[in-house]
């Protein structure tokens, strides 16, 4: 199945499978080490002791002779310290010692030998096994000196069965951990997955599943539908700027082409040429709008942020109040502008310029409340708090509180401001320069008057 | 935006040699209107002794045989090379005055090819021709080289007038300290200005307005030209400011003087008479 296939390939399982090896190793070395310190010694110190009372035993050959070492071996063996004895002369027959015959086939010289034994009599009859050294002595003798080795053999079989247990138990319930693990942590990955296949596929109102546990994987699919919650709202948001779009370009595109069709119905080349003209300002006036959308999908694109370098507020202001004062003063009317004080923010110039400009636009094209009366319009760049605040202010009607949200959108022109040109997207682009700059754009009473303020962030200054 | 280049170019008289590959003949063209009533401008009276040779590297066959006509009706000749390649090879020799050309050109970008005859030593003016209006894919292509951006779509007049000041910087020494046109004389270190010896005083923006306009003298400079480079503002004001500015300028140094060296060229932009 190919679940299982994709739990052996996943990172969970193949981290399990490597802490495991891991794991089993060190349960081998730690098991050889006990190994080597209890049932390995146990059997040399048997083998030592064995040695040293064949030697002792030799050595009484040597010295007393035959009786000697007889009378030796029947002491020990009366003291029953459980060591087994025996001595042959050179036909092989029994001399001394508890032990009946010598194992077959014959020993070599100075080697150890196993061999079963019997103990008990009767029912109670168990065999054994026995370790012994064996030794030629002169004239043909040979002794053989061992113990029974049953009890440390039983003990070796122990700890290497208690070894094998533990290292295939391990193995099984790692492997097996490791398996469940990976299945569990698997099925929430394939269901993040397959949510998100499904938002891919268009349904961008699915969300990643949360299993409520807030563990990493959950803080993981609870932030990926934040973003999808940020996405689905910008895409509504563009379905009707599209939808907008659209419309406030049909209208003058219609009007284009109704015109042309009349002209070419006419023929009389002053008509044509007067159509053609109007074709041509028409069109300019929607490059003029395509060219605003430009600039605040421009400004909303977040990829824009790292083209902003540090600028001075006031002197963008300065120069932008300085570009439109001949044009007031030509329309009757004053423009003043207050910024002396460095705003250093960081900022993009032409954008900030552009909206800065839009709205002294703004202010003279709507800033008259009556047929003669002349704008005033005011400029202001101030330090306040850590925010550097600009506010730029006419004399006009100015917005009723309801209407203020939303002439920020686009294409959003109040039933007062159609006679005037216009397009409906000079504040839209100001709203959308200042959110890109990390600062607050909102409309106030001037009292008589529209007041546009904008706080943003300054700059830590360096020093 | 313009950036002074070092090296003088080829000038206006080697551009009649013969042995220049033609790309492409542009053959019956449709019938060119020019730019409808209002924007007929009077191009063959400005300066009748400065034609030029121009390169047209563009790929859409219609947008180009309006160009090249165009530019052949102001009095200039104009060849096409209709992709990157070609137009790399054409340009490669120098002997163009101008090179327009589209950055998006099939075979090759325009930005590669600018940035290939700029590393083989060709220095003749460039203007970018871009449906990217944005202000960094402008510094994109004046970083590749180019001199001046023009965003499409663009008015005749416009293209017209960027193509003619990128052809006269090349010519005229771009170190001058005088300026000099007719009586009207502009002092870039003392920063005086003189109409027939009478100093005028000019604001400091009316000084920079009145030095583009006279390093332009016997040219249109359109009202974009005169917003991108003297005031550095790539974007297009809703009301026509920059009209009050150069009324203003015209108020000081005309006033009092019967012939008018700063005109209007309607439908166009504005021009320095320097004869």
């Amino acid at each position: 199945m190919t679940t299982s296939v994709s739990i052996l390939k996943s990172s969970t399982f193949r981290l399990a499978a490597i802490y495991l090896a891991v794991f089993a190793l060190s349960v081998g070395a730690i098991l050889a080490y006990v190994f080597w310190n209890t049932a390995h010694l146990l059997e040399r110190q048997a083998e030592e002791t064995i040695r040293a009372e064949v030697l002792a035993l030799a050595d009484q050959y040597g010295q007393r002779g035959l009786p000697g070492v007889a009378d030796l071996i029947n002491r020990r063996v009366s003291e029953e310290t459980g060591t087994l004895y025996l001595l042959v002369d050179a036909k092989e027959q029994f001399v001394v010692g508890n032990l009946r015959n010598m194992p077959s086939p014959k020993p070599e010289d100075e080697t150890f030998v196993d061999f079963p034994i019997t103990i008990g009599k009767g029912q109670k009859k168990l065999f054994h096994t026995a370790r012994a050294y064996h030794v030629e002595l002169t004239n043909g003798f040979r002794l053989l000196v061992g113990r029974d080795v049953e009890e440390i053999h039983t003990f070796r079989k122990l700890i290497t069965n208690t070894l094998i247990w533990a290292l295939g138990l391990s193995l099984i319930f790692g492997l097996g951990g490791g398996y469940l693990t990976s299945r569990n942590f698997l099925r929430r990955v394939d269901a993040i997955t397959a949510a998100s296949r499904t938002i891919m596929a268009g349904d961008l109102s699915q969300r990643m599943p949360v299993a409520g546990t807030s563990d990493e994987l959950d803080r993981l699919a609870q932030s990926l539908n934040d973003m999808l919650g940020q996405i689905e709202r910008l895409m509504t948001g563009m379905k009707e700027v599209s939808s907008n779009v659209a419309h406030d370009l049909k209208t003058p595109l219609t009007r284009m082409r109704a015109r042309a069709e009349a002209a070419l119905r006419s023929g009389t080349e002053a008509e044509q040429r007067a159509a053609l003209t109007q074709t041509l300002e028409e069109s300019e006036r929607l490059l003029d709008t395509f060219n605003a959308l430009l600039s605040i999908a421009r400004a909303e694109a977040g990829n824009a942020r790292e083209g902003l370098v540090r600028a001075d507020v006031s002197e963008i202001l300065g120069e932008v109040a300085e570009l439109y004062e001949p044009l007031v003063e030509e329309a009757g009317g004053t423009l003043s502008c207050e910024a002396t004080v460095p705003l250093p923010v960081r900022a993009d110039r032409q954008l900030l310029a552009q909206s800065f400009s839009n709205l002294i636009d703004n202010a003279m094209k709507y800033g008259t409340s009556g047929v003669d009366e002349k704008t005033t319009i005011r400029i202001s760049g101030t330090r306040e708090g850590n925010h550097a605040v600009i506010r730029i202010s006419d004399s006009g009607p100015g917005i009723a509180d309801a209407d203020r949200e939303r002439v920020l959108e686009r294409f959003v022109r109040l039933d007062d401001s159609r006679s005037k040109p216009g397009n409906g997207l000079g504040l839209s682009l100001a709203a959308s320069v200042v959110k890109l700059h990390g600062g607050q754009f909102r409309l106030d009473d001037a009292g008589p008057g529209l007041m546009a303020v904008i706080e943003l962030p300054l700059l830590e200054e360096a020093s | 935006m313009m950036l002074p280049r070092s090296q003088q170019r080829p000038t206006g008289a080697e551009t009649g040699s013969p042995d220049v590959p033609t790309a492409e003949t542009v053959s019956a063209p449709p019938p060119f209107h020019g730019e409808g009533a209002a924007l007929r401008v009077p191009t063959d009276g400005t300066n009748p002794n400065t034609s030029m040779r121009i390169l047209v590297i563009e790929d859409d066959r219609d947008a180009a045989t309006w160009l090249l006509r165009g530019l052949k009706e102001s009095g200039h000749v104009a060849d096409l090379a209709s992709d990157g390649e070609q137009g790399y090879e054409m340009a490669s020799d120098a002997s163009y005055d101008v090179l327009i050309v589209d950055r998006m050109l099939p075979k090759r970008d325009g930005l590669s090819v600018i940035r290939s005859i700029r590393a083989d030593g060709v220095t003749t003016p460039v203007l970018i021709l871009s449906a990217l209006s944005d202000v960094d894919e402008r510094v994109k292509g004046l970083r590749a080289g180019g001199d001046d951006y023009l965003a499409k779509p663009y008015a005749f007049s416009e293209l017209l007038a960027r193509v003619e000041g990128l052809a006269r910087r090349g010519t005229s020494g771009a170190q001058d300290t005088r300026l000099k046109a007719c009586d009207l004389e502009l002092d870039l270190l003392s920063r005086i200005v003189t109409r027939a010896g009478k100093p005028i005083p000019l604001q400091p923006r009316e000084f920079k307005l009145l030095e583009y306009l006279m390093r332009h003298a016997g040219h249109i400079v359109t009202r974009t030209m005169l917003l991108e480079n003297v005031w550095d503002y790539h974007f297009d004001p809703q009301t026509n400011v920059i009209d009050v500015h150069v009324s203003r300028l015209r108020a000081k140094i005309d006033k009092g003087f019967d012939d008018p060296i700063l005109q209007t060229v309607r439908g166009a932009g504005y021009m320095i008479r320097d004869h």
